[in-house]
């Protein structure tokens, strides 16, 4: 039944992704963990708070209640992703970067419009790329040929 | 590659989503909402059927509104619809819709399975890929029923696809971590593990994930990864550059993966083959070297990638801590990166330093690195760089360079963040504690601490140097005079005056030989403080004073006439006004002799822990965050284990005051003369009034008592206070052992003694409670009131007869209370007594058990009913669960017990699993009752439970479970 883990970096896992603009408009919200609809709210409304104020001579990572907040800033839209305080920082800020450069490609030179009208389509490139919290794959061919097949169905 | 056009495919969410961009107020926007929402209804209700592609495009629409944060109540019905559908882009967003919008809503829930089923079953990918994904990102109980046996064969077929394999491996992750109870090990989990060397390294990204998940959980079923991952990364890291092509991530060869690698080797101690061993330090040391190679690409993302590889070894080698070689090559690698141009290497770098410097192995070679961390606290922009260069400084520290860390943290402190300055000032103090070897330093950084930051030094602080001062003879005469000093200047803080008047009020004499600090300059001095100072501060100047006139007979005039005037003996603060009136009493008639016992120099404190340091843990721990939700709290108690439990019992206490807080406070306001208790003589020192008991209260107490009972007697008359005193803390001792029986002694102290007897039956309950006065003289002005606080007021009646004013020495006093449940609650009522003891007033607050489960009848039922209900009740808000060690030994029979004095039926042959308990009963309130169902499941090998409350209503799963997890 229960044992007692190996020690507290042994449950890491992303417990969120957000994507904001600079006015804090969410453009994509993905939730790993069971939150109320307010709770969320909240959430979206704090990690816009602790982002927006930082500059570039600033690290990619926020402490964030008992997580961190790993963040990159494209233009004018943060990506974020929440994860427990001892996972990996530089595995998810470049988590990051890859998943924005398929977005990239899938939507060719992206901008917040693309993420505006498709929101639906976003949502199968981060499930494409990240399921239950844990990365699912990370080569950008295959995501892509992938995301392409997808597309020419019906 | 072909780029995808604006909302292609669905014209009318465009123009939809355009119109709610274009709209130029909240209220247009609204406006503009609620007539799409019209329309849709309208459609949805209208007779003609709609087509596929309507129906995909208007549930499309509810859910970007949805998204825009506006509520949707209709519309679940459609999407359930489209997951029927043959066309992808008509399942996609039905199952977007749902996973989106998830509701417990029970029809919908077995259609919703039915159609994922189908499409798990349906051999084509794409559907697959679908109802994978939409059970792992919904992840309900339901689904994890339906599908905990089809999920793994999916994931171990021979036939299926590489990427299905990959979504059902995270699917069973996902059911895994939310009912792990339903996702038994079965013979699938050797094929897991063999995923491990899968052709696809995708597959292999996804099943590491799983693989690592469960083996936290049961690390011998999984042993056999260990090598399997060891030579996987031995693969990975030997290729070259370009050998795994689209794993290759701007020069780096599986970056995620080899992490993901690196990390389920955590979850295991060193191999103990020699030969995997020896390969694992290979490709540790093959890392390590790669940092040192120059870049194969100036962009940021090749250095990112390479690093992230790099920290995660890192944290094996430390996890680890056997290789002293690699350890120390660990840490001059971070050294590097301590001076990068890039921040965040800087912040990593500071951070995984600080659990290098815990290892034997490579504390010495952290400490070379000590002037670049103070560097780094004295140049970082960024305050959380700051931070962590504190906590490296914090973790490197010991007696070699502890003066030059507390001297920069010191110096750093005054310019500092306010939002990490009360952490600092802790740090400083413990380390000054841990490494004095002098303690006129310690002394002296202590009161540097209240210089640079007085308004962030925490009672605990203070206290503690003072008890460190009067446990050493050889510093007192020392403090004595820097604490004169440092009053000298003409704004000090009010911290420094607490500590100055104790100190002095002690240890004045020490000084009193020169005459620049002659007893009136002493007293003087002080007093110059005194009206600046907040209530409490006064009350422990007043008790310095009093001791002044037992120190220096000459300055007892003019401290007697302070006392005697107006602003002291009528001062509007009760507590102030009666230390006057006493004090000012006690200087008349006592004699020299019992004013030189009663004031007499304080004993030594008994060492023990600092309570800085518990202040530090209990800022730094778990308990005090949140962001709780069940998930997320059931992993925490199972992996923060001991030191979680120690944390919130540690909190539950801490409205209790002296035992752990070392000095006494002057914060009851009720009980006099604690003059400078300490905890060893009681609270009180003259044992006139005593709220609290204390453990092993010491024999001159009660020599004083008699002493001054007579000073007193036939003067209560004089006594100026009679409006009730605020209300110390409330005792809750005892309270948890009454949530199992009924009755028994709920508080005690050396005048009291508190007895319960109580019945329940449904929502009613009667309560006697046993007043027994302790002592041979009568309790004057006795009155006991239950008061229901907040919420409370509107959840629980109860009803207090009148009782006896008086009670006798040595007799008994019964009082009964009517109960009456109105609805569920959490909070219990607090019985407060006041009554007058040999002049004093005395107040004492104590938690009343009277506690949800009370209101229980048990229920017996049949295994059949029993897990009917179980299935009907398992919305995620109505289940509660903790998982938390055992306090107690786990013996059946008192186990059994428990449950039976919580008030359930405990049901026999209902479990399949013989040694867990399960239990039914239905909790009757006025207003409703709620059938309740638990189970309990322990396990001896780890010493854990796990306890499981399903009822109707979500609070009372979470009160019942947050009662019961006590008991174990």
């Amino acid at each position: 039944l229960v044992t007692t883990g190996v020690g507290a970096k042994t449950y890491r896992r992303i417990r969120f992704i957000l994507i904001q603009n600079r006015a804090g408009k969410t453009r994509l919200a993905k939730w790993y963990m069971q939150f109320d609809d307010d709770e969320k709210q909240k959430l979206i409304e704090e990690v816009h708070a602790v982002v927006t104020v930082r500059d570039a001579k600033h690290t990619n990572f926020v402490e964030f209640r008992n997580f961190k907040i790993i963040y990159r800033r494209y233009a004018g839209l943060y990506f974020c992703i929440c994860v427990d305080v001892t996972d990996n920082n530089l595995a998810y800020l470049e988590g990051i970067h890859n998943f924005v450069e398929v977005l990239n490609e899938y939507f060719h030179n992206v901008c917040e419009l693309d993420l505006v009208f498709n929101f639906y389509k976003v949502y199968t490139v981060v499930d494409e790329m990240f399921l239950a919290g844990e990365i699912r794959e990370t080569s950008q061919t295959k995501v892509l040929k992938q995301l392409l097949m997808l597309q020419s169905l019906e | 590659m072909p780029a995808v056009s604006k909302g292609d495919g669905m014209r009318g969410l465009a123009v939809f989503i355009s119109d709610i961009r274009n709209c130029k107020s909240k209220e247009a926007e609204i406006k503009r909402i609620n007539k799409e929402l019209a329309n849709i209804r309208s459609k949805f209700k209208g007779d003609k059927a709609l087509d596929g592609y309507s129906k995909k495009k208007y549930v499309c629409k509810l859910l970007f509104i949805f998204l825009l944060g506006h509520d949707i109540d209709f519309g679940h019905m459609e999407a359930v619809n489209l997951l029927s559908s043959n066309k992808y882009t008509e399942k996609q967003i039905g199952y977007l819709f749902i996973s989106v919008l998830v509701n417990s809503n029970s029809d919908l829930i077995s259609l919703i399975n039915n159609a994922i089923k189908n499409d798990l079953s349906s051999r084509n990918p794409t559907f697959m890929n679908l109802a994978l994904h939409c059970i792992a990102n919904v992840g309900s109980r339901e689904m994890a029923e339906a599908f905990a046996a089809e999920v793994p064969r999916i994931l171990v077929a021979g036939d299926t696809m590489d990427s299905v394999k990959q979504s059902a491996a995270l699917c069973l992750l996902r059911l895994n971590r939310t009912s792990p109870d339903l996702v038994p090990m079965g013979e699938w989990t050797t094929r897991v593990v063999h995923l491990l060397n899968d052709q696809h390294l995708g597959v292999v990204t996804a099943a590491t994930s799983l693989i690592t998940t469960l083996a936290q959980k049961s690390p011998e079923d999984f042993k056999t990864s260990v090598s399997l991952a060891v030579a996987r990364l031995s693969r990975i890291v030997s290729s070259a550059s370009t050998d795994l092509q689209d794993y290759t991530y701007y020069f780096v060869a599986a970056p995620w993966l080899s992490v993901k690698l690196l990390r389920l080797l955590q979850c295991y101690p060193p191999p103990e083959d020699g030969a995997i061993r020896g390969r694992l330090t290979e490709c540790l040391e093959t890392i390590l070297n790669k940092a040192q190679e120059p870049p194969k690409s100036k962009k940021v993302q090749h250095s990112n990638a390479k690093n992230a590889v790099l920290f995660e070894a890192i944290s094996l080698i430390i996890h680890h801590d056997s290789e002293p070689t690699l350890l120390v090559r660990a840490c001059n690698q971070l050294g590097q990166f301590l001076q990068h141009r890039e921040t965040n290497l800087r912040y990593l770098a500071l951070e995984s330093m600080c659990t290098l410097a815990s290892s034997e192995f490579s504390h010495e070679a952290v400490k070379t690195h000590i002037e670049t961390v103070i560097n780094a606290l004295k140049s970082e922009r960024d305050v959380s760089v700051r931070q962590r260069a504190v906590d490296l400084l914090y973790a490197m520290c010991d007696r070699s360079n502890a003066k030059q860390i507390v001297a920069e943290m010191l110096s750093y402190l005054e310019t500092a963040d306010y939002s990490i300055r009360e952490e600092i000032v802790l740090k400083v103090a413990i380390l000054a504690e841990k490494y004095a070897v002098d303690y006129t330093w310690y002394v002296d950084t202590i009161l540097n601490l209240i210089r640079f930051a007085g308004d962030y030094v925490s009672d605990e602080v203070w206290y503690r140097v003072i008890q460190i001062v009067i446990n050493r003879d050889e510093v007192q005469g020392y403090a004595a005079k820097t604490v004169f000093e440092a009053l000298q200047a003409p704004a000090c803080h009010e911290n420094l005056v607490k500590v100055g008047g104790y100190i002095l009020g002690e240890f004045g004499n020490l000084i009193a030989g020169d005459s620049r600090s002659s007893p009136l300059i002493q007293f003087d001095l002080l007093h110059s403080k005194f009206h600046l100072c907040s209530v409490p501060t006064r009350a422990l100047l007043l008790s310095a004073y009093i001791k002044f006139i037992n120190l220096f007979p000459e300055v007892k005039g003019t401290i007697q006439e302070v006392l005697r005037s107006d602003s002291q003996l009528r001062n509007a603060d009760v507590e102030l006004q009666q230390r006057a009136v006493e004090y000012l009493r006690l200087s008349c008639i006592a004699s020299t002799d019992i004013l030189a016992t009663v004031l007499e120099e304080m004993p030594p404190f008994p060492e023990r822990e600092s309570s800085i340091l518990a202040k530090l843990k209990r800022k730094k721990g778990p308990g005090n965050l949140h962001l709780d939700l069940d998930e997320n709290r059931k992993e925490r108690s199972v992996n923060g284990g001991t030191a979680d439990h120690s944390s919130t019992t540690s909190n539950a206490k801490a409205p209790m005051p002296p035992q752990a807080s070392a000095v006494p406070v002057l914060r009851s306001a009720g009980p006099l003369f604690q003059v400078f208790a300490s905890p060893t003589t009681s609270t009180d020192l003259l044992g006139l009034g005593s709220t609290i008991a204390t453990q092993n209260s010491a024999p001159p107490a009660s020599k004083g008592a008699s002493l001054l009972v007579d000073v007193f007697s036939g003067n209560t008359a004089a006594f100026p206070v009679e409006t009730p005193v605020a209300v110390g803390p409330v005792a809750d001792e005892n309270f948890s052992r009454f949530v199992c029986k009924n009755n028994g002694v709920l508080y005690e102290n050396q005048l009291l003694q508190i007895g319960l007897k109580s019945e329940f039956r449904q929502n009613l309950g009667r309560m006697y409670v046993f007043f027994g006065n302790k002592t041979s003289t009568q309790f004057m002005n006795f009155a006991a009131s239950v008061v229901c606080q907040d919420a409370l007021q509107a959840q629980l009646n109860v009803h207090a007869k009148p009782a006896d004013p008086t009670v006798d020495g040595g007799a008994q006093l019964q009082q009964i209370l009517n109960i009456e449940c109105v609805s569920d609650f959490v909070d219990a009522p607090v019985l407060n007594i006041q009554f007058r003891y040999g002049g004093t007033l005395q107040n004492i607050a104590v938690k009343l058990p009277i506690t949800l489960n009370k209101f229980f009848q048990p229920t017996e039922m049949t295994s059949l009913d029993f897990f009917q209900r179980w299935k009907q009740l398992g919305a995620p808000q109505q289940e509660v669960q903790n998982i938390f060690k055992a306090r107690h030994s786990m013996d059946i029979e008192v186990t059994k017990a428990k449950i039976m004095g919580f008030g359930a039926a405990l049901l026999d042959g209902v479990d399949p699993n013989p040694f867990n308990f399960v239990g039914a009963g239905v909790i009757h309130t006025k207003t409703t009752q709620v059938g309740c169902l638990l189970r309990l499941e322990p396990n001896t090998q780890a010493q854990m439970y796990r306890l499981t409350l399903r009822t109707s209503r979500g609070t009372v799963s979470q009160r019942l479970c947050d009662l019961l997890s006590e008991q174990f």
